[in-house]
C-alpha cells in the first residue's frame, strides 16, 4: 500500500461516516427532533429541515432559477467559490507577507516582540462583524489618482486581518526555533543577521510555518466568506448562502449547495499549502524521520 | 614541531592572559566560572582541557573561539585579539553535538562554510570532496543527517570545522555523545586528520584515556571557582605518530594515573589540592 493510501482511506471512511450518520438519524430520528424541556437538541428530521443528501446532489444538477436562462446550480456556485477563492488568495498573500514581516522584525529586536505581539493577539479579539462595516467605510474614502478602493478589497482585507496571525506566531516560534549550537556556529562564522536569517533560521521554521500557512489560507477563505456577509459583497459564496437560505423553504436542497461550495474552497487553499510544503519537503527532514 | 608551551619566536595560536569570567546571576549573586587562568598553546600542539563539571573548561574554550567575553585578561589567537581572529575564521569549530544542518546533506554541510564566506561553486565542490575523503564518507556524500549514525555525524561535523584549513581547531566533547568503540576509532582518526592539517587543537573533553592518549599536554582544571590545577605534558612523543598500539603502552598508562590523581586530588583529603600536587605525583608534572 502506497504511503499515502492510507490517509486517503480514513479520508472516505469519514465522509462516507458522516453521511451515514445524517441518513440514519433522518430515517430513525423523531420527526420533531430531540427536545429536552423546550430545549431542541438535535434538529428536526423533516425533508425541509434535512434533506436527503440525494435531494442535495441532485439538485446541484437543475438550473438555479425556473427562468429559462438560468445556469445549472453547480456551474453557478463553482462561479461563485473562484470568486471568492480568488479574494481570499489575495487576503492570504497579504496577511503572509505582513505576518512574516511582524515576525521577522519581533525576531530581530526582541523590544519590538515585548511591544508588538501582545496586540496581535489582541487583534484577534476583536469580533469580525466588528470590523466589517469600519474597513468598508474607511475604504469608501481611500481614492487616490485613478485607483479607487472597491468592496472587494475591503473583504479581502478582512480575509488578510484573520491570515496574518497563525503566520506571525508561527513564524515567530519557527524563526526561534534553531538550537543554541546551530546559532553558535553561525556566530563562528562572523556571519550577519542577514545570511543567519537565510541559511538557518528561515529553513528551520518551514516545520512551523507550514502548519501557520495551512491555518492562514482556511482563516482566509472563513473571512471572505463572511465579510462578503457583512459588506455586501455580490458575486461570492457567502452572499450565495444567504441568498439560498431564503428559497430552504420551498427548495430544501438549494441552500446546501453554497455550503458544499464553502467546503470546497477551504479543501482548495488547504491543498494549494500543501502542495508548497511537497516542495518544501527537504526542510522537513526532522519531521519525517520523527 | 614541539610539545612544550611557546615554542621559542613564533606567535602562539591561543595565548590566555589571566582570564576571568564571573557570570551574573539573579540578586547580585554571580558565579565565577574562570579564575586567572593562563595558558599558551603552541602552533600544530594538541592541548586537552580536563575536569569535572563546572571546572569553566568549555567556557574557556567558548572565550577562545570568542563566543562569550571574558571578564578580566585577554585572550590572543595567532597574536590577534579572539574576536578578530574569529572574524579572520582562524579557527574550525565541533561541538558535542555535531550540529549539521537536517536540510542539507553531508556534501552540502561541509561546504556551508565556504558557502557562507563566498566560495565559489567548484572551489566548494573540489574542497568538500576532498574532506569527505579526509573523514572517510564519500558514499554518503549524498546522504542527510538523519540518515547516519552518530559517529558518522560526528566525522561531518570535523570535516565541516577543517573546511577552511585552520591554523586552530577547537573541539567541545566531540565525541562526548558517542559510544566506547566509536570514539576510540575516532581518536584514531583525528590523530591522523591532525598529522594531515598540522593544526593546534584545543580539545575540552570528560573523558581522561582520550585526553592522554590525544594530547601533547593535558590542562587539568578544578571547579569553584575554575582554575588551572596543573598541566601534564605527555610523554609519548609527537601527536601525528601515535597510534592503536599505544593504548597499551606503560608510558601511557603512567600519564593516565598522573591525570586521575590530580582530577582526584580533593577526594585523597588534599585541602590545598589546588596549590599542590595531588598524592603520587610523578615527576614532570608542571603545577601551578
Amino acid at each position: 500500500m502506497p504511503r499515502f493510501a492510507r490517509p486517503a482511506l480514513f479520508g472516505v471512511l469519514g465522509v462516507v461516516g458522516l453521511a451515514l450518520v445524517w441518513e440514519l438519524y433522518k430515517f430513525f430520528g423523531p420527526g420533531n427532533g430531540v427536545v429536552i424541556g423546550d430545549l431542541t437538541v438535535l434538529p428536526r428530521t423533516s425533508d425541509l429541515a434535512m434533506p436527503h443528501l440525494a435531494t442535495m446532489v441532485a439538485r446541484l444538477f437543475e438550473p438555479v432559477t425556473g427562468a429559462a436562462t438560468a445556469l445549472p446550480l453547480w456551474l453557478a456556485v463553482l462561479g461563485a467559490c473562484a470568486f471568492t477563492l480568488g479574494i481570499a488568495a489575495v487576503g492570504w498573500i497579504v496577511g503572509v507577507t505582513v505576518g512574516l514581516a511582524l515576525a521577522l522584525l519581533m525576531q530581530r529586536f526582541r523590544l519590538a516582540e515585548s511591544a508588538i505581539l501582545p496586540w496581535i493577539v489582541l487583534s484577534q479579539t476583536v469580533p469580525l462583524i466588528a470590523i466589517a462595516p469600519l474597513v468598508r467605510r474607511w475604504g469608501a474614502q481611500v481614492e487616490i489618482g485613478a485607483f479607487a478602493w472597491e468592496n472587494w478589497m475591503s473583504v479581502a482585507l478582512i480575509a488578510s486581518y484573520l491570515a496574518f496571525f497563525p503566520v506571525s506566531v508561527g513564524a515567530l516560534r519557527g524563526l526561534g526555533s534553531p538550537d543554541a549550537h546551530h546559532v553558535d556556529l553561525m556566530h563562528c562564522y562572523a556571519v550577519g543577521w542577514w545570511k543567519t536569517l537565510w541559511r538557518l533560521r528561515l529553513p528551520a521554521s518551514v516545520g512551523y510555518l507550514l502548519p501557520a500557512l495551512r491555518l492562514a489560507a482556511v482563516s482566509a477563505v472563513i473571512g471572505s466568506v463572511v465579510a462578503e456577509v457583512s459588506i455586501g459583497l455580490r458575486g461570492g459564496i457567502g452572499r450565495l448562502i444567504v441568498e439560498y437560505a431564503g428559497a430552504a423553504g420551498g427548495d430544501p436542497g438549494k441552500p446546501w449547495a453554497p455550503i458544499f461550495g464553502s467546503v470546497l474552497v477551504g479543501l482548495v487553499a488547504a491543498g494549494f499549502v500543501g502542495l508548497i510544503g511537497l516542495f518544501l519537503r527537504r526542510f522537513r527532514r526532522d519531521e519525517v524521520s520523527a | 614541531m614541539t610539545a612544550g608551551s611557546g615554542s621559542a619566536g613564533a606567535v602562539p595560536a591561543v595565548d590566555v592572559h589571566s582570564v576571568g569570567r564571573v557570570f551574573a546571576g539573579r540578586r547580585g549573586a554571580s558565579v565565577i566560572a574562570l579564575d586567572g587562568v593562563s595558558l599558551t598553546v603552541a602552533p600544530g600542539e594538541f592541548v586537552s582541557l580536563i575536569g569535572p563539571s563546572g571546572c569553566g573548561k568549555s567556557t574557556l574554550l567558548r572565550l577562545i573561539a570568542d563566543l562569550d567575553v571574558p571578564t578580566s585578561g585577554n585572550i590572543r589567537v595567532f597574536g590577534k585579539p579572539a574576536r578578530q581572529a574569529r572574524i579572520d575564521q582562524d579557527y574550525g569549530i565541533a561541538f558535542q553535538q555535531a550540529g549539521l544542518l537536517p536540510w542539507r546533506t553531508v556534501a552540502g554541510n561541509i561546504e556551508l562554510p565556504l558557502e557562507l564566506h563566498g566560495v565559489d561553486r567548484a572551489g566548494r565542490r573540489a574542497r568538500g570532496a576532498e574532506l569527505i575523503d579526509l573523514v572517510g564518507l564519500s558514499e554518503f556524500a549524498g546522504h542527510y543527517p538523519d540518515q547516519l549514525s552518530g559517529g558518522m555525524q560526528q566525522r561531518v561535523a570535523i570535516a565541516r570545522s577543517l573546511a577552511e584549513r585552520p591554523s586552530l581547531l577547537l573541539m567541545d566533547e566531540p565525541f562526548g555523545a558517542l559510544d566506547e568503540m566509536t570514539r576510540e576509532r575516532m581518536q584514531n582518526e583525528l590523530v591522523r586528520i591532525c598529522a594531515e592539517t598540522a593544526a593546534a587543537v584545543v580539545f575540552v573533553t570528560h573523558s581522561i584515556p582520550e585526553a592522554v592518549f590525544l594530547s601533547n599536554r593535558v590542562v587539568v582544571m578544578s571547579p569553584r571557582p575554575g582554575r588551572i590545577r596543573s598541566i601534564v605534558p605527555v610523554g609519548l612523543g609527537d601527536v601525528t605518530t601515535r597510534g592503536e598500539g599505544l593504548r597499551e603502552d606503560a608510558d601511557f598508562f603512567r600519564s593516565l594515573s598522573t591525570v586521575r590523581d590530580l582530577l582526584h586530588a580533593d577526594e585523597h583529603g588534599d585541602p590545598s589540592g589546588d596549590d599542590r600536587p595531588g598524592p603520587g605525583l610523578p615527576r614532570g608534572v608542571e603545577t601551578r
